[in-house]
């Protein structure tokens, strides 16, 4: 395991024991903003240096890949789970979508194993935030033939959320500027990256502590869901990673993706596109099981995955 | 200011909602006729749980309307109809006095 999950267990600990301990709002939100414009920079700079044509085919496949995990989700849901379409679809649309965090730990865990990888991966985090939101969406409100829907506000609250903007804008901001023009701001943010992801880890274990009362509320089904979800849609994307040529490195990171659940895009967009489903039982899953799930077991389970198929 | 000071009857509508509906409830307000509003970034809790306020799902507003009493009245049926049914809202309607009644 990487140290930094040692500050998600630190804070998780905390708030079980009822610490006072908190986190002010804005550091959560100024946290967020700096791993996603990080990762994106990061990716960007990368990017530069590689041949587009593979990459674009590659980001073709990554794409229909998170539009294809709802699509496992959902009938594991409504109809092994007895959730309505509303629950089984937003559920689904948070398992589609991706944890950034998720991916950074990730990444750390490769490094500490020096187990190189496709450094362009960023891009792909970015490709999958939406296309999993929008299927799960889409399946959620199959029952709902009558009512319209307001299709351009939900793709502005997607697409233009700020997960996809500072991904996108930092892949931008690295790709324009190239390694020489980012060095002066490499201390900021690729040297600190670290120390910052500590921090929010942290930050996530009280969070999921201070959720634990919903986990009770979700029940035996979806507490399963949130463990054998991931290991299914990580074995999919480790096979797709294969596939597609990525390197050991690679595939576990896509694995990781497919496997995680998003909990900063999939839930504001969920809320607003079907306001019928319970958030508390997405971000139970999501948050609740399979966030820790990954980060502590997952990635290593994905990891050997990729080492198979690579065999 | 040669005028006398007066103080004007009017209501102050208040919102207590989940932070996801700021946009819609901004439009909203607006469209059905109010002049002006604040929204105060609050935490609490209710029927359906507490909202600590600690992350973006979590978050919870308080939007105020200072309006003549149609348009509290057009606000507050439109939340009650659009959201009452499956987000966390409050509403509540008092009675306030100001000073340039043609602001609001």
């Amino acid at each position: 395991m990487d140290p930094v999950v040692y500050f998600f267990v630190l804070g998780f600990v905390a708030r079980l024991l009822r610490s006072d301990l908190k986190l002010p709002g804005v550091l959560y939100e100024s946290l967020t903003i700096y791993l996603l414009l990080a990762i994106g920079i990061k990716g960007g700079v990368e990017l530069a240096s590689h041949v587009y044509g593979a990459i674009a085919i590659q980001a073709l496949i990554v794409v229909a890949m998170g539009a294809a995990l709802p699509l496992i989700a959902f009938p594991l849901l409504r109809y092994i789970g007895r959730f309505d379409t509303h629950n089984a679809g937003a559920i689904a649309a948070h398992y589609g979508s991706v944890s950034v965090v998720t991916f950074a730990v990730g990444v750390a865990y490769l490094a500490k194993r020096g187990v190189e990888y496709e450094s362009y991966m960023p891009l792909f985090v970015a490709l999958l935030e939406a296309p999993g939101i929008i299927v799960g969406v889409i399946l959620g409100r199959m029952s709902e033939r009558g009512r319209e829907m307001n299709w351009a506000a939900l793709m502005r609250e997607i697409l233009l959320g700020k997960s996809i903007v500072l991904l996108l804008g930092g892949l931008a901001i690295g790709w324009l500027a190239g390694p020489a023009a980012i060095a002066p701001v490499k201390l900021f943010f690729f040297d600190l990256f670290k120390g910052a992801l500590c921090l929010f880890l942290l930050e996530m274990g009280l969070i999921v502590a201070s959720r634990i009362g919903d986990l009770r509320k979700a029940g035996i089904f979806l507490t399963g869901f949130g463990v054998l979800m991931p290991l299914l849609a990580g074995s999919a994307g480790a096979l797709v990673g294969t596939l597609m040529g990525l390197s050991v490195g690679g595939t576990t990171l896509l694995a990781t993706l497919a496997a995680s659940a998003s909990y900063i895009a999939a839930p504001a967009a969920v809320r607003i596109a079907l306001p019928q489903a319970n958030p508390g039982l997405s971000l139970a899953a999501a948050l609740g099981i399979t966030f820790p799930f990954n980060i502590t077991l997952g990635i290593s389970l994905y990891h050997a995955i990729a080492q198979f198929l690579h065999a | 200011m040669n005028t006398p000071m007066k103080i004007h009857p009017k209501k102050l509508l208040m919102i207590i909602a989940e932070a996801a509906l700021e946009r819609q409830l901004v439009a909203d307000v607006k469209r059905l006729g109010a002049n002006g509003y604040t929204v105060i970034d609050v935490r609490g809790g209710g029927a359906r749980g507490d909202r600590g306020a600690d992350w973006d799902a979590d978050r919870s507003i308080q939007m105020e309307v200072i309006c003549d009493d149609a348009v509290a009245t057009r606000i507050a049926e439109h939340v009650y109809s659009s959201y009452f049914e499956n987000y966390a809202v409050t509403v509540c309607v008092t009675d306030v006095g100001v000073l340039r009644q043609e602001k609001f």
